[in-house]
């Protein structure tokens, strides 16, 4: 009965396990190395108080010290914030500028070209150089809105305004997924438009019905790889609250992360603080674990809408 | 599958790999036996690497003039020289196991955790078998180089913290000498607009403001970090409470928006740009350092200024003249190769009075010992003497140390940026909860 149940494997295989793993190993070699070794080590170093120097068990006191570490409550809920309200407002608007700039008759090319220019610069220049135009004193920015008799608040001083300031910077710097949603929005058939527009289909049914089912599979590899991003949100951050809140950096005067109010404090900021700053390696394994655990959850969440609209659909 | 088994093995070695790899030593300090007769003959020939944060050419030239001294003294050792090096890389070496043999920090924040884990050497067997008064350094230098018995590093030089005040903006006003003073002299000097924005500021009291952070205005008060155990005692000492209110009620004075647009407005720290250069503030909080960055602008440097204790609260007339101090700090690495050699330099480099003066007439910090502070070639006008003073002063402060230090300066520095928000409607509650944090954080740490 056995031998019907589980059926030997068909004989073209037999004797090629060995040689599949081999042509396997770099891969299967990689995995090992970067992937389950850090994960299986981040495990074990989140039940040891670690300090890169001593190690030593201490059971799930980092985990217990989780629940009570005001800041990862903090943190995480500026993470929560950039997922909800970040990411949808860089992809929707990636997605208009993609829209607008496929549709432009004259000058598509340098159109397209100046959207895109913002993603070519570096991280770190283009957040200084926000956070210098959006000074409350003297940034050019302000002084516009005053033009229009606006008084423009403290963007990056302000808890409620510094991330809005960041998405604004995240839009500005959307060219890469504009240039992902032209290709995909130039690949969509022009004769299903014809058709739409001959049966009295509007814009707007149109883009519901013909243009966001086609480019469905492009969006979501957009939703998904924005969100993985947003949950890994930490130079923008970092660099921000630096520059904004003037401050120094030397002995006597750590820096505070997330100013103003850490409300720019992202859980991978924190996360560096905890191994990198205060040298708890232990813990910082455990926040690791938590946004990892985190970017699982909220892919799966995605790929499950995903598919149930496909379904749907 | 025999794949299984050897995958496990590789992960199994990899992980044994890399905890064990902060267990490689060299010889540890005070193990070998002394050479006889003549120490400087006696020591067997060897190349010392020693790293250093110094970075800019005239910096790494005064080092180099300090380290050249040592082996005109010593011919047989040579010392390589690493410059622009941070702790981390410090902290990297020495658990990879091939660390330098001295290493410099600029800051005492990682002392206690050294200390503790024996990254940097204990030097008090050698400091008793070469018979070195310690008390030759202030004991407060002593405090931010030791934690818990074990004096793992020595004062290479040190940052003292006074006032500096502009005579012109002052308009003939001598500097405050209480916090009262303080308020009413920021008040008089400030000038507004119209508008009732900023123009030039007496003094900016905002915690975020370049060298405002609690550790310097702490002293002003006689502030208390910790208790003996260790644990948090900034939500118990009433002179925390003095500080902050009187911290806040000028805040309140300026209006925060208008401060902070004000503070916004101003130049970098470290450039020609700062505001104390332009005009555009009357008194700061600064180091010692600061004469030398006024002496090298070309602008500022026709500024007439003036230099003075920090003033303090009305009820500790007694702290008048004592101030905050920290500094560089030099030892010798746990895995250090050639641990006696490094020794004598580091000895050379915080005992040798000729070495100190040189290294502080070129990089205008304070020296350590009472000798080199004292020593007829030192170069000092009032102003720089002001800092030599405080830094003697017995009742000078410092950041005592601790193996959460930046993350409790960070939690009590995140406070006060509510607090002078006016974020915080219970003080007494606000720093009980900055206790928690940091006890809490002690208590993961092991205590």
């Amino acid at each position: 009965m056995a031998s019907l149940t589980h059926a030997a494997p068909p004989r073209r295989w037999r004797g090629e396990g060995p040689r599949a793993l081999l042509w396997l190993s770099p891969w299967l070699v990689g995995v090992a190395v970067f992937f389950v070794y850090p994960l299986l080590s981040t495990v074990y170093f989140s039940f040891h108080r670690y300090d890169m120097y001593s190690l030593e068990f201490v059971g799930l006191d980092n985990y217990r010290y989780l629940l009570h570490d005001p800041r990862v409550a903090t943190s995480a809920r500026n993470t929560l914030w950039l997922v909800l309200v970040m990411v949808p407002a860089t992809v929707l608007f990636s997605l208009t500028l993609a829209q607008l700039v496929t549709r432009v008759k004259a000058g598509a090319g340098l159109f397209r070209t100046v959207f895109y220019l913002p993603s070519l610069v570096p991280v770190t220049a283009g957040t200084i150089m926000f956070v210098y135009l959006m000074n409350p004193a003297n940034g050019p920015w302000n002084q516009f809105l005053a033009l229009f008799g606006i008084t423009g608040p403290d963007w990056f001083g302000d808890p409620a305004w510094s991330k809005p300031s960041l998405t604004l910077l995240g839009m500005w710097g959307c060219g890469q997924a504009m240039v992902i949603f032209m290709a995909a929005l130039l690949d969509v058939p022009r004769h299903l438009y014809e058709a739409a527009a001959i049966d009295g289909a509007g814009p707007w049914r149109q883009f519901r019905s013909i243009t966001l089912p086609t480019i469905a599979p492009v969006l979501m590899f957009s939703l998904v790889t924005s969100v993985i991003s947003a949950l890994q949100y930490f130079s923008q951050a970092m660099i921000a609250s630096r520059v904004a809140s003037g401050a120094t950096d030397s002995a006597g005067t750590a820096f505070a992360p997330g100013y103003p109010d850490e409300s720019l404090l992202t859980l991978p900021q924190w996360l560096f603080q905890a191994g990198f700053r205060d040298y708890a390696m232990g813990y910082a394994c455990v926040l690791a674990l938590l946004l990892f655990a985190a970017s699982m959850i909220f892919t799966l969440i995605l790929l499950r809408q995903f598919r149930r609209a496909e379904e749907d659909s | 599958m025999r794949f299984v088994p050897l995958a496990v093995a590789g992960l199994a070695a990899l992980a044994l790999t890399a905890c064990t790899a902060n267990r490689e030593a060299g010889p540890s300090l005070g193990s070998q036996p002394r050479p006889s007769g003549s120490a400087s003959q006696a020591l067997p020939a060897a190349t010392i690497e020693l790293w250093h944060g110094f970075s800019t050419d005239a910096e790494v030239k005064a080092f180099e003039t300090a380290i050249a001294a040592f082996s005109k003294k010593y011919p047989q050792i040579t010392v390589k020289a690493r410059k622009g090096v941070q702790d981390d890389q410090i902290t990297q070496s020495i658990r990879g196991g091939n660390p330098p043999d001295v290493a410099v920090s600029f800051t005492t924040d990682n002392v206690a955790q050294w200390c503790r884990s024996g990254a940097f050497q204990d030097l008090t067997p050698v400091i008793k078998q070469d018979g070195i008064d310690l008390s030759v350094l202030p004991a407060v230098a002593r405090s931010y180089t030791a934690f818990e018995g074990r004096q793992c590093t020595l004062p290479l030089l040190a940052d003292a913290y006074g006032i500096y005040y502009n005579k012109a903006l002052m308009k003939g006003e001598q500097p405050p000498k209480t916090l009262s003073e303080l308020t009413a002299l920021a008040k008089k000097l400030t000038v507004r607009d119209a508008n009732g924005d900023i123009k030039v500021a007496g003094f900016v009291p905002a915690s975020q403001y370049y060298e405002n952070s609690a550790a310097h205005l702490g002293s002003m008060v006689g502030a208390k970090w910790y208790n003996d155990d260790g644990t948090s005692a900034i939500g118990t000492d009433p002179a925390w409470k003095t500080l902050l209110r009187w911290q806040k009620e000028l805040v309140d004075w300026y209006g925060y928006d208008k401060l902070e647009k004000f503070r916004k407005s101003l130049g970098d720290e470290w450039s020609a740009e700062h505001p104390f250069f332009k005009g555009k503030v009357a008194m700061i909080i600064d180091g010692e350092w600061r004469n030398a960055m006024i002496a090298n602008d070309p602008e500022a440097k026709k500024m007439d200024y003036g230099t003075a204790p920090l003033p303090v609260a009305d009820d500790r007339p007694d702290l008048y003249g004592s101030g905050f101090t920290a500094g560089t700090v030099i030892g010798v690495p746990k895995g250090a190769k050639n641990p006696q050699q490094a020794w004598e330099l580091v000895k050379h480099l915080t005992t040798d009075t000729d070495s100190l003066v040189t290294l502080s007439n070129a990089l205008r910090n304070v020296p350590t010992t009472k000798a080199a502070m004292e020593s007829p070639a030192l170069s000092k006008d009032d102003n720089f003497a002001t800092f030599l003073d405080i830094f003697a002063h017995p009742k000078t402060s410092t950041l005592p140390p601790s193996v959460n230090s930046v993350f409790n300066q960070e939690a009590f520095s995140t406070f006060i940026g509510k607090w002078e928000k006016g974020g915080v409607p219970d003080l007494d509650a606000g720093l009980k909860g900055v206790d928690k944090q940091i006890d809490d954080k002690l208590k993961l740490s092991g205590g």
